[in-house]
């Protein structure tokens, strides 16, 4: 049998395209076929571009009832998980560290001060502690401790335009996750440099976290090394493998 | 020829009865029973994801293939759930349907009912719903609002924390959807049978029914 080579530039796009659409689809399982009741699976991309629309219009719901003022729940130190879990998109033993000293957060987009900030800058502005309750997408929550600098008083700080639509997360264990900025703004948005007592420790974030208690965890990134202003859509990277990209609480 | 027709045909006329159920309840019964078998597959893949019991759902009972597409199934339908639900509820309230059909009978009716259907001699006019079918159907109308409640408070616990409040807190009012959703797929399981038992009523629930005519008079 003999079959001609394509060309792999050429077709690259194409290849990515079903990748990722296999990705999606790699487990489906007989349950959710015969639920889609005989939709084969070359029908399969207009169920999924029905369920994206569906999912764009419950971000849309979401962000109505979105209120700035309303508050998560805060605990007593007692009713912190002991211990709070590790949870990443790999094991623990992968977890990525980088030298506090010379860590450097990249400052993007929209702003009028692209300057990066150490964590000793950090430091300088006002901290903020709370305790809240993380809660998974997977269901499981767990209440954690933590503190640092409100995201709204840094996005002041370096002059970001705030009729912007996104603020944009890029962390250094190549994560990834963006969020609008009526919850940027929202009082109880935390750039965490603290667990407790303690500065963040590597398993939760280490240098810096930015701890959301309106949002779902996977809205909530580690290992943060940039921040970007923009109007222009970021997905993230669980939201660009289908999961709701509002993920509020 | 039309002049022959006499005032009295002509009012018996425009009260007869139509097809019952009438096809705003049909469509919206189908709407929801659709999205409620999307809501229970897409939920039973959710809750894989972090079982509260020493149990999983088998995957080929679950929908979506994985947690984001249980997710995005689950989110889609509950728009469609809901919008039927107010539909259907609306309707109810203003027709008159709940007052008159669904109003739990008495216990006796309901101890005779049950006894005839266990029995598999259910009597079961169109138009008229048994003291079974009231029970049945007013205890699921509820359990499907606490359904969505606890849904609700479980994906919204920051905005809608009042709430959460409400059904204790998110750790025991997402075992209250898990509860709630069990109570309707054993709803869902006697509503078939009895459906099938009297497959008459599943034709009717789909092209509707003209009720007999010994009982036009109670229907007004």
């Amino acid at each position: 049998m003999s079959r001609a080579r394509p060309d792999r530039a050429a077709i690259a796009p194409e290849l990515r395209r079903i990748e990722r659409r296999l990705m999606l689809k790699g487990s489906l399982s007989l349950g959710g076929l015969s639920m889609l009741s005989g939709c084969a699976l070359d029908d399969e991309p207009s169920v999924e571009r029905a369920l994206a629309v569906m999912s764009r219009f419950t971000d849309r719901m979401q962000a109505l009832l979105f209120s700035r003022q309303r508050l998560a729940r805060e605990f007593d130190a007692s009713q912190i998980t002991q211990p709070f879990p590790f949870n990443a998109y790999y094991d623990e033993d992968e977890v990525r560290t980088v030298d506090p000293a010379r860590w450097r957060l990249e400052v993007g987009g929209l702003v009028s001060d692209r300057r990066p900030w150490s964590l000793a800058q950090f430091r300088a502005l006002p901290q903020k502690r709370q305790i809240t309750r993380h809660i998974c997408v997977e269901g499981w929550s767990a209440i954690g401790d933590w503190s640092g600098v409100p995201l709204s008083i840094f996005l002041h700080h370096v002059g970001a335009d705030l009729r912007a639509k996104y603020v944009n997360f890029r962390c250094f264990d190549d994560y990834s996750t963006s969020i609008d900025m009526a919850t940027a703004l929202h009082p109880q948005t935390i750039m965490a440099l603290d667990y407790g007592d303690h500065a963040l420790p590597s398993a939760y974030g280490a240098p810096m976290k930015v701890r959301i208690p309106t949002k779902l965890g996977y809205k909530n990134p580690k290992y943060l090394s940039s921040i970007e202003v923009t109007n222009r859509f970021p997905g993230g990277y669980w939201e660009d493998q289908g999961y709701n990209w509002f993920g509020g609480s | 020829m039309f002049q022959s027709e006499s005032p009295d045909m002509l009012s018996s006329r425009r009260v007869r009865p139509g097809r019952t159920p009438s096809p705003v309840i049909r469509i919206t019964h189908w709407i929801g029973a659709a999205s409620m078998l999307v809501m229970i597959g897409s939920g039973w893949q959710i809750y894989n994801a972090s079982p509260i019991l020493p149990f999983e759902f088998p995957p080929w009972a679950t929908l979506g293939g994985w947690l984001g597409g249980g997710i995005a199934w689950h989110f889609a339908a509950m728009w469609v759930l809901m919008a039927a639900g107010v539909v259907y509820l609306g309707y109810g309230a203003l027709s008159g349907h709940f007052r008159r059909d669904l109003r739990p009978a008495g216990p006796r009716a309901v101890g005779r009912d049950v006894a005839q259907a266990l029995r598999f001699r259910l009597s079961h006019t169109a138009g008229h719903y048994n003291a079974v079918q009231r029970l049945l159907y007013t205890g699921v109308l509820i359990v499907a609002l606490l359904t969505v409640a606890s849904g609700l408070s479980i994906w919204k616990p920051v905005q809608l924390g009042w709430l959460t409040w409400l059904f204790g807190g998110y750790d025991i009012a997402r075992r209250i959807h898990f509860a709630m959703m069990t109570l309707i797929v054993a709803f869902l399981v006697i509503h078939i049978v009895l459906a099938l038992l009297v497959p008459q009523t599943l034709f009717g629930m789909i092209f509707g029914r003209r009720p007999p005519a010994a009982s036009q008079e109670t229907v007004r």
